[in-house]
């Protein structure tokens, strides 16, 4: 079993789970979102190597290549890039709200002021 | 040759990442993030997906990063310590990453030709989209015309968050200009 055509999708899984740490870990509501973030383009890295074929090229579709690497993963990403942008813009702008609210973006003051309510 | 490339633009991802985690300095961990997306663009380029490398550099690197320091510019920029121990996020950071790793058992090996989505419809597109579309760059080709109606639920998804983006924040300042 050639487990070695397998390190690529482990080192993203490892990449992966350190965005997902800083996720669940930090307190910080924008530190929160990096890890989000840091997730998400790992993710985009675990679709692109999907569709990458040994040996390929770039698909941009030119005479003397006769190999390219599949450009449906690529479509995907792009349009999960510009919605990430669009996602996280909408998180920050939360958080600005809830800091204006609660008088901090600390994720255990929020809790705090929640239950002495 | 590139897969050593690759190999070492993974071992600074990594890095990349544990800086992130360890620093609590808000301004330096967005500067990780976006040192991290700046390397997940050259990744994209190993990967022969230049398209989504350069989207990745302007995007990904460019506006997250701005968005992220005009936010830390409004809410401050230093984090407090965490008051509980790291030891049950590690646990179920662990064991996800695992299951995960399960799941890659039978994933088709890295660069193989036969994997099943080189297969579908990906033949049809390279082979047909200079005929039918008219242009050599096969990922504009798809997005802007075989999959144009995804471009179009992409442009509802960013209008959608706009509008929220203005809810969240335009609406306030004026009712404050008010009284």
């Amino acid at each position: 079993m050639d487990l070695l055509g397998l390190y690529n999708y482990w080192i993203v899984i490892l990449l992966m789970m350190m965005g997902f740490y800083v996720v669940i870990a930090s307190g910080h509501l924008v530190k929160k979102l990096i890890g989000l973030n840091l997730f998400q383009a790992s993710v985009f890295i675990l679709y692109i190597s999907m569709g990458t074929v040994e040996g390929g090229a770039a698909p941009i579709l030119r005479s003397g290549v006769g190999v390219f690497s599949n450009p449906l993963p690529h479509v995907l990403i792009l349009t999960a890039i510009v919605v990430g942008v669009a996602t996280t813009a909408l998180g920050l702008a939360l958080v600005v709200r809830i800091k204006e609210a609660y008088g901090s973006a600390e994720e255990e003051d929020i809790h705090r002021q929640d239950d002495s309510l | 040759m590139i897969e050593v490339v690759t190999v070492i633009l993974f071992g600074m991802l990594a890095v990349t990442a544990i800086a992130a985690i360890r620093l609590h300095d808000l301004f330096a961990v967005v500067m990780m993030f976006s040192i991290y997306s700046l390397l997940a663009a050259a990744v994209f380029v190993a990967m022969d997906a230049v398209d989504v490398a350069f989207t990745e550099a302007a995007v990904g690197v460019g506006i997250s990063t701005v968005l992220m320091l005009a936010t830390i510019g409004l809410v401050g920029r230093h984090e407090k310590r965490p008051a509980h121990r790291p030891g049950l996020p590690l646990a179920v950071v662990t064991l996800t990453g695992m299951v995960l790793v399960y799941g890659t058992l039978d994933m088709p090996r890295f660069g193989d030709p036969l994997a099943p989505i080189h297969q579908h419809v990906a033949p049809h597109y390279l082979q047909d989209s200079p005929v039918e579309i008219g242009i050599p760059n096969a990922v504009t080709g798809v997005l802007a015309s075989y999959r144009g109606y995804d471009t179009l639920g992409e442009l509802t998804v960013i209008f959608t968050a706009g509008i929220g983006v203005l809810a969240l924040l335009g609406i306030r300042r004026r009712k404050r200009g008010e009284s």
